[in-house]
């Protein structure tokens, strides 16, 4: 099943749900003819598709609203925080083309700071599929939320390690580990959205090479699981935190936040984007520049552990310590 | 509403409205308020909510009952007073002005029976509005919804963005009426964004218009029975041509009262002034900054 095929199943089945959109149709463009007055369309106006969609929300509607995820999240940013935030209203924000899936648009199309920005907003939730079944096993539980939900709109087909019957049940909140899970871990690379699958690859290497390694996946970014982050702490000589993201306010602050809250400390490689933008590119062309190949993140992590082993002290452990 | 107001319907609507300025001048001290705003649009939210827009406080939860939104939040004095007057909740709540015990600050509130919305950035409301009648129109019902802009609220773009798209959806049941009362926070709209003519903008958006004095409740009337049918598919905007500082002859049309916060004697001055019984002489620090 398509995103576009089980919206138009939602809305036949659920009169709650509106689907809008600010002229950015490419993953609903069938939609229109088959759900009628259902299907809104305000043209290229991202703000008045907030407020409009808030006002809808108002009257029990449930707005599941698209547009380009940096234009959605940054020019309609106020509108999303004080309409539809602090109102606390239902509505569903898919931003497409997030992160490294913007490509070659350049800069103005990067949405990497917008995990920061909606997970900043007091109730908003946070969902970034690591691909297109994902994002459909999620989306029932994220549309009957509540709360309002922010998300990562990801198409991509699911890698063959990662068919859908072979995972865990989607939990707002919940996490999938994949690999060593013991308490005695060399490497967590924990990570959210279409990453999954380079983490995987890094991981498969990593252990081949004798590097025990797991990777915790975030089903939600907000809530998250902060138990795994922990236990990866815990149990783990180096946590490394992947996305395509700036470093700031991401899945790196998050952990950053969560291991500080706890009284806990841990080595952790953040593998994102540090203060500045990302080569333009198709994906894997800007997978490979940027080094988040699965084989760029195996060698980047192997690089950590030799610092993490030069600096250790005589018989020390880099293991985590009570702060 | 009747088709035309009889001398003592209007009269009731004078001692409403004076009334209701005596709460926004009593609500303009211990901290203040925005009461040139507040003034200007007492007539306005007098009239709309004396029988002519369907709401009340009995049928809030009502999906068909007709909406107003606030979008220019600062002239909450205003809506509350009226809220209060026409029995939202209870007029001795007026006193927990700025109080932590109640919801009542500068701008509005959602936990006050009556909001329909929290306001108070500017540019807002027009397009959560249009959501509201969007849903309307798809459900069927024949329900106004007005939506208050204040004139400087028009420099912010989103009322434009809103002002096109509402053309676009056929919202003939939306109602923008603009509180024209000639300022911005500090100084005249024509000398800084100027705005006229507004009427030809908003035509040139696709909407019908209308202009009429905002103070003077038998063109206000007019006006509003001249509105076509929610059913058709062109949205409305009524420009009401205000006074900031309406009813105190000693602060209106001044860029310097804004925002006021007057000690409790200019209170009672300000209350007699209104009442035509004396003119105030003002000595609190006046305002200019936004």
């Amino acid at each position: 099943m398509t995103y576009e095929q089980y919206l138009e199943q939602l809305v036949a089945t659920d009169d709650r749900v509106m689907v809008v959109t600010a002229e950015n149709r490419g993953a609903i463009r069938n939609l229109p003819s088959i759900i009628g007055s259902r299907f809104v369309d305000v043209g290229i106006a991202e703000q008045t598709m907030i407020g409009l969609c808030a006002g809808m929300a108002l009257r029990g509607r449930i707005p599941v609203c698209h547009a380009l995820a940096t234009f959605l999240t940054l020019r309609a940013f106020e509108f999303i925080r004080t309409d539809v935030g602090i109102g606390n209203l239902p509505v569903k924000i898919v931003g497409a083309v997030a992160g490294f899936l913007s490509e070659a648009n350049g800069a103005t199309h990067q949405a990497i700071e917008d995990v920061s920005l909606m997970r900043g907003i007091p109730n908003m939730g946070v969902f970034c599929p690591s691909d297109e079944a994902e994002m459909i096993a999620g989306l029932p539980s994220v549309l009957a939320a509540p709360q309002p939900f922010y998300i990562r709109y990801n198409a991509m087909k699911p890698a063959d390690s990662l068919l859908l019957e072979q995972r865990s049940a989607f939990q707002i909140g919940g996490s999938e580990t994949f690999g060593d899970n013991s308490n005695d871990t060399d490497v967590a690379i924990l990570t959210y959205g279409f990453l999954l699958r380079e983490a995987l690859v890094a991981q498969e290497a990593l252990q081949k090479q004798g590097v025990k390694t797991r990777v915790v996946y975030f089903r939600t970014v907000k809530p998250i699981d902060t138990a795994a982050i922990l236990r990866a702490a815990h149990e783990c000589s180096l946590v490394v935190t992947l996305e395509d993201h700036f470093k700031t306010g991401g899945l790196y602050s998050i952990v950053a936040e969560t291991l500080l809250e706890h009284r806990t400390t841990a080595d952790v490689q953040p593998i994102a984007l540090d203060e500045r933008w990302f080569k333009p590119a198709l994906l894997q062309d800007v997978l490979e520049y940027e080094g988040f190949t699965g084989a760029s993140l195996t060698e980047r992590i192997h690089t950590r552990l030799r610092e993490q082993t030069a600096m250790l002290p005589k018989n020390g452990t880099v293991k985590h310590q009570t702060i | 509403m009747a088709a035309t107001l009889t001398e003592s319907r209007i009269h009731d609507l004078q001692a409403l409205a004076l009334r209701v300025r005596e709460h926004i001048v009593r609500m303009s001290t211990d901290g203040g308020c925005f009461t040139g705003a507040s003034l200007s649009c007492a007539d306005l939210l007098v009239y709309l909510y004396s029988d002519v827009l369907n709401i009340s406080p009995d049928n809030l939860r009502s999906p068909d009952r007709d909406y107003c939104f606030l979008s220019k939040g600062h002239d909450v004095p205003a809506l509350y007073a009226t809220l209060a007057e026409r029995g939202f909740f209870a007029k001795e709540r007026l006193k927990n002005h700025l109080k932590t015990n109640d919801f009542i600050y500068w701008h509005p509130n959602v936990n006050m029976p009556g909001v329909e919305f929290h306001s108070g950035s500017l540019g807002h409301l027009l397009s959560v509005a249009m959501g509201v009648a969007l849903d309307c129109k798809l459900r069927g019902q024949t329900n106004r919804i007005v939506v208050i802009l204040g004139d400087g609220e028009l420099n912010e773009g989103t009322i434009w963005e809103g002002t096109l798209v509402a053309k676009a959806l056929k919202l003939g049941n939306l109602t923008v009426i603009v509180d024209r009362n000639e300022f911005q926070a500090n100084i005249r709209t024509e000398d800084l964004v100027p705005l006229e003519p507004i009427e030809n903008k908003f035509r040139a958006f696709g909407w019908e218009t209308a202009r009429v004095n905002g103070h003077d409740f038998t063109a206000l009337n007019a006006a509003w029975n001249a509105l076509p049918a929610t059913t058709g598919d062109t949205p409305t905007v009524i420009i009401a041509d205000t006074v900031r500082g309406k009813g105190i002859p000693s602060i209106e049309r001044r860029a310097d009262r804004w925002f006021c916060n007057f000690s409790h004697d200019e209170v009672k001055m300000l209350v007699q002034e209104l009442h035509g019984e004396a003119i105030g002489e003002l000595t609190s620090e006046a305002l200019h900054v936004r």
